[in-house]
């Protein structure tokens, strides 16, 4: 059975670092769809095991208000990753995110050890979600193997810093250097009907360059974005939230069409504009995100 | 648990508490300083005796330097200590004597 909240809503998944408390206790006052509790790079080598008892404590006390608690483990080449998962399944953790993702097998590993701590703390088989980062070229080229990996996958997710270090670049703030693997795991993502994430955009200074990616990768069809400051969430929700112009005409879309169907027409205009079947579903999606994120109450 | 030797967990900084654990042989002596000792001092004091309670520790000194921490913080730093002081961080029971 596909987990009901494998495609919820994720415009903004905003990073917390578990080993500082202040960050950890009230970020959904904030209103991001997703936090990311990190076990991994923000957390020092020798503070592992508090930042381990801080996230349990959290996830297990903290009310975080419906936002999805997403942890990201340290990856599969430390000694970290298997307590990590142990703890995250313990806390009751929505999804965890796999740090450095190469291959499918690299998630079917953390699979396994998910089954076994969902038996060991007797929580429902099934019920802990996974989602990949993609963090180097192999991980890149590996995106589609990756994303039909496990039916608990609800996506991938670029690490842009760590990418460009592996392509031997850096990251320009053109985007020039991230185009081709945004592109290849946009459409590996939709390929296997699983959601596709942008990296962070670390330059809190430029909120103008910021809005402009943002709007980029809509445009090429992300999901959201990972984030990295509680002030970047109102301009990504405000980018991925459908307008009320757009929110009234899917609505129309959607009606003429099955009005249409009805009576035999295959190709009519709404608005001026030419409409057949083909724009069906992207109407319905549009409606679908405007329910999600509160700005649509209708029906359809 | 014993605490065999002396380990530190937390911070100073704000909403966070700075826990160390020494071994100890007549009991637990707990010593508390807090920017909200009027307020929160007992609160602090029932948090810290219950968890070091709850995983068996019946002898160390506890020092406690708490700038504001929530009661899940407080737990997670004198957990944290204790372990530390066993030299333990792997297999831990999650839910059980941590919970």
């Amino acid at each position: 059975m596909i987990h009901p909240n494998k495609k919820r809503l994720r415009r903004s998944m905003m990073f917390l670092n578990c080993q500082k408390p202040g960050l950890i206790k009230d970020p959904y006052i904030y209103g991001p769809d997703s936090i990311m509790l990190d076990l991994e790079d923000a957390v020092a080598e020798n503070q592992k095991d508090a930042a381990r008892f801080s996230l349990f404590h959290a996830l297990k006390e903290i009310d975080y208000h419906g936002v999805e608690r997403v942890v990201r483990i340290n990856g599969l080449d430390t000694p970290h990753w298997k307590e990590d998962i142990r703890v995250c399944v313990a806390g009751g953790a929505d999804t965890i995110r796999i740090a450095k993702t190469e291959s499918a097998a690299d998630v079917r590993t953390v699979e396994e050890d998910v089954l076994a701590a969902e038996r060991e703390f007797s929580r429902p088989e099934g019920s802990t979600l996974l989602m990949a980062a993609l963090e180097s070229c192999l991980g890149v080229l590996n995106a589609l193997e990756i994303c039909r990996s496990s039916e608990r996958l609800i996506g991938i997710a670029l690490s842009g810093g760590d990418y460009t270090k592996d392509l031997q670049t850096t990251i320009t703030g053109t985007g020039d250097e991230l185009m081709g693997a945004r592109q290849h795991m946009i459409m590996a993502a939709r390929a296997a009907k699983v959601q596709c994430w942008d990296t962070v955009f670390t330059n809190l200074d430029d909120m103008e360059g910021f809005a402009e990616e943002t709007r980029l990768i809509k445009r090429m069809g992300f999901d959201g974005k990972s984030l990295v400051n509680p002030r970047q969430i109102a301009v990504v929700h405000e980018i991925f939230t459908p307008s009320e112009k757009e929110v009234i005409f899917a609505e129309k879309v959607v009606r003429e069409i099955d009005e249409k169907k009805a009576r035999g027409i295959g190709v009519f205009t709404v608005d001026g504009k030419m409409i057949d079947i083909a724009f069906y579903d992207g109407a319905k999606r549009t409606l679908a995100m405007a329910k999600a994120a509160g700005r649509y109450k209708g029906d359809l | 648990m014993e605490i065999k030797k002396t380990a530190v967990a937390g911070t100073l900084e704000s909403s966070d508490a700075q826990v160390t654990v020494e071994p100890g042989s007549d009991g637990i002596e707990l010593l508390v300083e807090s920017s909200v000792i009027h307020q929160y001092g007992r609160r602090i004091r029932e948090v810290v005796l219950e968890t070091l309670e709850r995983l068996g520790v019946k002898n160390a000194r506890v020092a406690v330097l708490d700038k504001g921490a929530l009661d899940c913080t407080l737990k997670a730093r004198v957990e944290c200590a204790v372990y530390r002081s066993n030299g333990m961080n792997e297999n831990l029971p999650w839910g059980g004597v941590i919970r």
